[in-house]
């Protein structure tokens, strides 16, 4: 219920709530149209020029403009959907705003230059949910992100948020609460796949002498590549909040804390904005919506470490420590931050916890796999065509996320493998396309689900320097602690350093091999244990890349610097003298509309000539 | 009364009050599990990794750190399988080649049987067992050194790299030093490896071993029989 | 150490209750307030939380974020995440390096610019991304970079620091 000037008044009740929510929808009803525009990166200024103009037409009162989160299709924004039709338009500038509103808004007619494009078919395509980009995916989760603006609680409350919680606190038990996530078969969605429910009633049982517990959502995203996390944040908080106040409530904890990596600052504003929102309205802090239930959240932002997303460096770091992993035998659920029993999720697996409440766990079982259940974001990033945020059913295939979904690859490339689980994870060679993603069978074939950064690499990525990549990101992200990880890490980026400038030695595979197993057997945390992945699965399905370079010193992908030379193909080179100019160190000489030759003495291969070339005259071997 | 719990250590059963670490109830039945960053004066710290034990569980197995693990009942350990002695033997030789002059590190590898680090020697003079750490900490209840920076980075230091005030010039950290106690003294070291003292074994001076010669010692290797 | 200075610092301390465990926020604040933690602050700081200095200067030294040394005018960070890595982001550190003559975590000598890397901005489609004080630079070249480096500085001459060659700016 908003008091005069909307101000927010505190909900005492289930019944308030409800009232609430009938007054939000019925404000939203009250637009003929709602535009939402999404995509930060842009969306302002798109949506600034929208609500100048409407105002301008004297349509503010008419249609509700909402600058929403992230919709995911990434590779198109910044992205403008009108509701109730769903029209979508792509790649909108601040431009082309006057004609939106005079065309679509006002008229009844579709701007056709504005609608995506299937490369497939060549046609155009006016409604959302019939682009193939979105038509395959699943949204269960994502899905409302285009749907609400992330700073108005209203919105998520129209849209059925926190009925999760009040079903939660005023019609079942703690224990169904856990029993009933048990059943859906929901696992942690950060990457190690435990069972949450598992994991809940084991902090629910942990003993606590002075009833204290603590819940902590796991926000420290660092796999590079993965952002799913940082757009639930920033587009959804409230899915997020609404998931921890229930698993609160259903183990016994009273306080809470997000803990956002440092590199998050939208995720932080927006996360606080909705926490002040929530706590407003009574859905957070003492007696919630009058269940007699307190529980309260507390923003927490990392310092940069990767090894931060460890959950036992994550607590370290919470209790003001560097962030030193402890070994995994004391576990968390029953002694974890300030020693006391603790239960710590990735934001995405907190996001699912309202799906599950409101819609059971029969329901949510039935998606997905044996194994695994429910639904999957990924970072579909690289060199994909549709690079975005994709939510799919698990068991879906690899192809069908790269082709089906993503579009394929870009520049008319060949697929070379695809990436999945980070760090910790492995490269996935195209062979394997069709394998079907589930936390097991991504394990069984060298890699794993990870926290959901898929890295499609083509023909032109090389297998040995991108594993020298990971090893290197490792050595700068680990805590230093252990023998293995601190000194074994180093030594195997000696080993893929020397590789790829050409000094590679017949056994230095089998040594990268036996430094791997170390890693895996005697590091203490998961970070060490799962190190060597990326090392040992490349050697797995691209060993003949290893080989070129240590035995034949060539780089087959034309990526190593110290193995490959540039030079102008004379057939294609037209002589316009646009890479001599731009070279930095005057290594190409030519006459005018001659073939221009590059001095590979001169020559710091930084690539420059290649990016200005418009004939593709610049060879690499 | 205490609570016991029973473990089984190398295939003798043995009962130790709850919360014995599984090196200690080693010890007891006169077990001596290799150690670097172990004290038994201060709080464990499980970083160093050559106290692995391999702990089984039915049909797998996994081995860890024996300084840390509590006993619990049931548990079956072994502590000098040949996984152990394959992983052990590995670390020991990674620390050697970040750090060969220690007589401790050298004797320990040599107890090993490891007769060749196949690493590049960059010495940076210390196993970052955080023994000085924990003694100034927990024993002179001080904190002036502690460790800074991460991953290859990590060192033991002092704040802006001045004497802390908290400083008692006890000693105690240079005394407590696995590599400060005796450095090795052996004069030539090959390859990061000693060959004198307790190493009866021929060090091979190749980084690449080609078996160009049947005949054992080193140019250099000193006995000190 | 004058009085404004350390009331700045008292007060960020304060703001976090003096609680030990809000080290890594009170830093950041720090950090925030004064562009980097300047020595005497740190050294106020574990007076104030009761902890031993070389516990602060763990923390300060363990994580990324923090700089100990101030920084330059316009700071450059680089991604070097998967997904701009294997869209060409070294080249464009590299090409960032041979202009400013500097390695990433250094500043120019004449304070213009600070370059850092970051892994992973989770701007995976923008990449490779080079924010510019808070302004994302989406899909960097090698080739783009100059022009970017002279939106934020008019200084005439640039000298790389190993052969001294002067990339004058036309």
């Amino acid at each position: 219920m908003q008091g005069g000037q909307g101000k927010m008044v505190r909900l005492k009740s289930r019944d308030e709530l409800e009232q609430l929510r009938k007054e939000a929808k019925q404000k939203r009803a009250a637009f003929e149209f709602m535009v939402a525009v999404g995509c930060e990166h842009g969306a302002e200024r798109v949506s600034a020029v929208f609500k100048e103009e409407l105002q301008r037409r004297g349509l503010s009162k008419r249609i509700a403009l909402k600058t929403t989160g992230c919709h995911g299709f990434c590779e198109c924004g910044p992205l403008v959907v009108l509701h109730p039709e769903k029209i979508l338009y792509v790649r909108v500038k601040p431009d082309d705003v006057p004609e939106i509103v005079e065309k679509s808004l006002i008229g009844k007619e579709v701007v056709e230059r504005l609608l995506y494009v299937d490369p497939a078919t060549g046609k155009k395509i006016m409604r959302e949910d019939d682009v193939p980009f979105y038509k395959k995916q699943m949204r269960l989760v994502l899905g409302n992100n285009g749907l609400i603006d992330p700073t108005e609680i209203e919105d998520y409350i129209a849209i059925g948020g926190y009925s999760a919680l009040a079903k939660a606190l005023f019609e079942i038990t703690p224990e169904q609460i856990i029993d009933e996530v048990k059943r859906s078969g929901l696992r942690g969605r950060g990457g190690a796949g435990f069972p949450t429910g598992r994991k809940w009633e084991a902090c629910r049982n942990a003993p606590a002498p002075d009833g204290v517990r603590y819940v902590i959502c796991n926000a420290d995203e660092g796999d590079p590549g993965a952002y799913m996390d940082r757009s639930l944040l920033e587009g959804n908080p409230h899915s997020v909040i609404e998931g921890m106040i229930i698993g609160a409530f259903a183990i016994g904890a009273h306080q809470g804390f997000v803990y956002v990596r440092h590199e998050y600052p939208l995720a932080v504003k927006n996360l606080g904005i909705a926490l002040e929102q929530a706590r407003q309205y009574g859905l957070l802090g003492k007696d919630i919506l009058g269940s007699g239930f307190d529980f309260d959240i507390e923003i927490c932002r990392g310092g940069g470490a990767f090894v931060c997303g460890e959950s036992t460096a994550l607590i370290a770091s919470l209790e003001g420590k560097i962030g030193e992993p402890r070994p995994k035998h004391i576990h968390t659920t029953t002694s974890g931050l300030h020693g006391k029993p603790t239960n710590l999720n990735n934001v995405e697996t907190w996001a699912n916890v309202p799906l599950i409440i409101n819609r059971g766990a029969d329901w949510y079982s039935k998606i997905g796999t044996a194994t695994s259940k429910g639904t999957k974001i990924f970072s579909l990033v690289g060199k994909v065509n549709n690079t975005g945020l994709v939510e799919v059913p698990m068991g879906i295939t690899l192809r069908e996320i790269v082709y089906g979904i993503g579009g394929g690859l870009r520049d008319g490339k060949r697929l070379k493998a695809v990436q999945t689980g980070g760090p910790s994870g492995g490269c996935i060679p195209a062979s394997l396309l069709d394998t079907q993603v589930d936390f097991e069978k991504l394990t069984e074939i060298g890699s794993m689900m990870g926290s959901g950064g898929m890295i499609v690499m083509d023909e032109d990525t090389c297998m040995v320097d991108l594993a020298r990549y990971f090893v290197k990101f490792l050595t700068e992200e680990s805590c230093g602690k252990c023998t293995p990880c601190r000194e074994g890490l180093d030594r195997m980026l000696d080993i893929l350093t020397r590789i790829v400038e050409g000094k590679g030695r017949d056994g230095d595979i089998e040594l990268l091999e036996e430094l791997g197993v170390v890693l895996k057997e005697a590091s203490l945390c998961g970070l060490g244990k799962t190190a060597a992945n990326p090392v040992l699965s490349t050697i797995r399905y691209f060993r003949d890349e290893y080989e070129a370079h240590i035995k034949d010193k060539r780089c087959p992908a034309g990526v190593c610097r110290a193995l490959i030379t540039f030079s102008i193909d004379e057939e294609k080179c037209t002589g316009c003298g646009a890479c001599a100019k731009a070279c930095p160190q005057n290594a190409i000489t030519g006459a005018k509309k001659q073939p221009h030759k590059i001095d590979t003495d001169k020559c710091i291969k930084c690539g420059i000539c290649r990016t200005v070339c418009k004939f593709d005259a610049i060879k690499v071997v | 009364m205490e609570n016991m719990v029973e473990l089984t250590i190398d295939g003798i059963k043995t009962r130790v009050p709850e919360g014995t670490t599984v090196l200690e109830a080693a010890r007891n039945i006169g077990i001596v599990i290799p150690t670097l960053c172990y004290h038994p004066g201060l709080t464990p710290y499980g970083a160093c990794r050559v106290c692995l034990v391999e702990v089984v569980r039915g049909s797998s197995s996994r081995l860890e750190a024996s300084c840390t693990l509590p006993a619990q009942n049931g548990m079956v350990v072994y502590t000098n399988s040949e996984k152990v002695q394959k992983i052990r033997k590995v670390v020991v030789e990674l620390l050697l080649a970040s750090c060969p002059n220690s007589k401790k590190l050298q004797d320990l590898a040599a107890s090993l049987g490891i007769n060749k680090v196949r690493f590049e020697i960059k010495d940076r003079n210390c196993i970052l067992c955080g023994l000085c750490v924990r003694y100034c900490k927990e024993q002179m209840q001080s904190g002036g050194i502690g460790f800074v920076g991460r991953g290859t980075a990590r060192r033991v230091g002092t704040a802006f790299d001045v004497t802390p005030e908290e400083c008692r010039n006890c000693g105690g950290c240079e005394w407590i030093c696995p590599v400060c106690e005796r450095a090795c003294t052996a004069g030539n070291l090959v390859n990061g490896l000693c060959g004198g003292c307790q190493n009866l074994m021929p060090v091979e001076t190749c980084l690449i071993c080609i078996k160009c010669s049947e005949s054992v010692g080193p140019k250099g290797h000193k006995t000190f029989w | 150490m004058e009085e404004k200075r350390l009331e700045k610092i008292d007060r960020i301390v304060e703001t976090h209750g003096c609680r030990k465990e809000r080290v890594i926020a009170i830093l950041q604040d720090i950090q925030d307030e004064f562009g980097y933690l300047p020595e005497d602050a740190l050294r106020r700081v574990a007076e104030r939380l009761g902890v031993p200095l070389i516990q602060v200067y763990g923390v300060a030294t363990f994580f990324k974020a923090f700089r100990l040394k101030p920084r330059g005018r316009h700071l450059v960070t680089v991604c070097m995440g998967t997904a701009c890595y294997v869209r060409g982001a070294p080249a464009v550190l590299g090409e960032l390096k041979r202009l400013l003559g500097i390695e990433p975590g250094e500043t120019t000598d004449d304070m213009e610019f600070t370059l850092e890397t970051v892994n992973c901005l989770g701007a995976c489609a923008l990449g490779p991304v080079v924010v510019v004080d808070d302004e994302y630079h989406e899909k960097m070249t090698p080739g783009k970079v100059k022009k970017v480096l002279r939106k934020y500085s008019t200084i005439d001459a640039r000298r790389t620091r190993e052969n001294g060659q002067a990339e004058v700016a036309r």
